[in-house]
């Protein structure tokens, strides 16, 4: 019935766009969206394509939020977020990841990871800045980049290299106009993780061209042999990295919208001036959960990444078996094999895996530069149905192979 | 050894969530060597640890006469053997599903299962009454099994996520 109504409104509305600012205009939809409308509507789908935890948030993190809620605690928190979460946000931050932000002007709890990315770009960005982002990456940098005015300059990163960013790599994309660097290690969609050794040439690169560094820290909990190091935990680098995290991820709360940024005063009392005129504050009963999970919910975080790892070694292997080049994901919940044998560019692979193999994952051109001939595969998701989508994916790779041997 | 106590625990909930796991899925899971997976199950099988792989039914959605009660059950204790034989003499009848030893008001809980109320109702004043030991029973039917073993029946939490999200 909606649908219905809608497409008649469509219908009689004139066309509105030469109103739409130019920034806005020009940005493309995600190829993520192409593919979610593809494969909506179908039920029988596999689908190796979500980017979020398959388990729900732990029960007690949930039924703290209930009794928040009993208990009336619906208003507004103050802008930064609630003081006692900003203290358990620091005091995490220490335990974990050797890391001493201030929560009285350090912290701000923010409406997801995604909240926090576009302050620390609006809060940073002047027209035509260069930002610097390897790819292939989360599917957000580059366009928030652009409608802030900057300018995204994708650095290709390789999987001869396991998808680590070099100091070279990096370097070579440099001019006088790069101004920030956006990491996301461990990396969506690669699965990449770097160590304190391979983060060293990159702080040197950093400092010596004054970089501003965003590091998106959103699966740091989800590393697997190899523990995460933050960025800004390296010598020199706090005060000119901003630490993007939050809880969607290590808690499975996406649907709770709470993330965190943290860094150096200055940029962070900056960041919080949009913050406060455009959502006033994250939502109240997210930060309770968000608190409760921080307090509580180790435990559960480690069954989670306990399951995930037993995922990850049943994918690549399955993958390996179907056939495909697959490199061992250090971290994050995806695996991220080559298709390029296949003689299919990753958009032709994913369209055909999905309409004849009823699996549903994405192509990796969608992720940038790099991106092309792979595939992502999200292991967030049942044994069973693991099980049943690599011996999909192995059925359609047989059939490439036959198909180009007929060709031939 | 200890590595070995390690495996064998996350083998027991690798078939706690699914008992017909293969030793090659679950090597796999673990990233362990199948063989070792295979011994660690041969060992808890011989030492009862792994008593047996059961199916978790939800009667009610078969059409099938069944009916399932848990009695209460205070005792006297016998001098030496305390709640033992009697716990046995009671636990051998095949209609009774589960005999536990509690703290509390009773002593025992026994699980009953009969095609319906009657065979039930008789069970108890012909078998399990007359006993002398027993000093009272009081049976409790089970009306509806919400959940069992850890199992939701009906399980509202199904996956509800995009197909495709970033
Ligand atoms: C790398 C990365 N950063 C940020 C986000 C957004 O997370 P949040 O739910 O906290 O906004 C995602 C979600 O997929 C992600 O993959």
């Amino acid at each position: 019935m909606i649908t219905n109504k809608t497409q008649i409104a469509g219908e009689q509305n004139k066309s509105m766009t030469s109103y739409l600012a130019p920034l806005v205009q020009q940005i493309q939809p995600s190829g993520i969206r192409r593919f979610f409308d593809l494969a909506a509507g179908s039920k029988d789908i596999i689908s190796l394509g979500v980017g979020e935890p398959d388990f729900k948030t732990p029960w007690h993190v949930r039924e703290a939020c209930v009794y928040s809620l009993e208990r009336g605690f619906t208003g507004y928190t103050s802008n930064a977020g609630m003081p006692e979460l900003r203290e358990g946000i620091a005091s995490y931050l220490h335990t974990r990841f050797d890391l001493d932000y201030d929560p009285a002007n350090q912290i701000i709890a923010t409406v997801g990871g995604s909240e926090a990315i576009d302050l620390a770009l609006r809060a940073l960005i002047s027209p035509g800045d260069e930002i610097l982002i390897p790819e292939p990456c989360y599917i957000s940098y580059s366009p928030i980049t652009s409608i802030g005015g900057g300018v995204p300059v994708g650095i290709e990163t390789f999987g001869k290299d396991r998808f680590k960013l070099t100091a070279e790599g990096l370097e070579a994309k440099i001019t006088p106009r790069s101004k920030i660097l956006i990491l996301c290690y461990p990396s969506n969609p690669t699965g990449a993780i770097m160590s304190r050794e391979d983060w060293e040439p990159i702080a040197k690169v950093v400092e010596k061209h004054d970089l501003i560094v965003i590091s998106d820290e959103i699966y740091a909990e989800l590393t697997y042999g190899g523990n995460h190091t933050s960025f800004a935990s390296l010598p020199g680098m706090m005060d000119r990295t901003i630490l993007v995290s939050g809880f969607s991820k290590a808690f499975a709360m996406t649907g709770w919208r709470l993330g965190y940024a943290c860094g150096h005063p200055d940029l962070i009392s900056a960041m919080l001036k949009i913050h406060q005129y455009t959502v006033m504050c994250a939502p109240s009963m997210g930060q309770v959960a968000a608190l409760e999970a921080l307090t509580n919910g180790m435990e559960e975080k480690d069954r989670m990444v306990d399951s995930y790892n037993q995922r990850r070694r049943l994918i690549v292997k399955g993958l390996r078996e179907a056939g495909l080049e697959c490199h061992e994901p250090q971290g994050a919940f995806y695996a991220f094999p080559s298709i390029a044998g296949t003689g299919l560019t990753s958009d032709e692979f994913a369209q055909r895996l999905l309409r004849e193999f009823r699996v549903a994952a994405v192509p990796g051109s969608v992720f940038g530069l790099g991106g092309e001939g792979y595939l992502r595969c999200s292991y967030a998701t049942s044994v069973s149905q693991l099980n049943e989508a690599l011996e999909r994916i192995g059925a359609f790779v047989a059939l490439l192979k036959k198909e180009r041997e007929n060709k031939a | 050894m200890e590595q070995m106590d390690e495996l064998k625990r996350k083998v027991l909930e690798l078939l706690k969530e699914d008992a017909r796991r293969t030793p090659a899925l679950m090597a796999t899971l673990l990233g362990a060597d199948e063989e070792e997976v295979k011994t660690a199950i041969a060992q808890m099988e011989q030492e009862h640890v792994i008593v047996k792989y059961a199916t978790v039914v939800n009667w009610d959605k078969v059409d099938d006469e069944r009916v399932t009660a848990l009695i209460e059950v205070q005792i006297t204790p016998e001098r030496g053997r305390g709640f033992e034989g009697i716990a046995e003499r009671i636990y051998l009848y095949p209609q009774v599903k589960s005999v536990y030893l509690m703290s509390g008001a009773y002593d025992l809980l026994v699980e009953v299962e009969g095609r319906n109320l009657r065979e039930v109702a008789n069970f108890v004043s012909e078998k399990l009454s007359p006993i002398d030991a027993v000093l009272s029973t009081k049976t409790n039917f089970t009306l509806k099994k919400y959940k069992q073993d850890g199992i939701i029946f009906e399980d509202h939490e199904e996956d509800n996520r995009l197909m495709i999200s970033p």
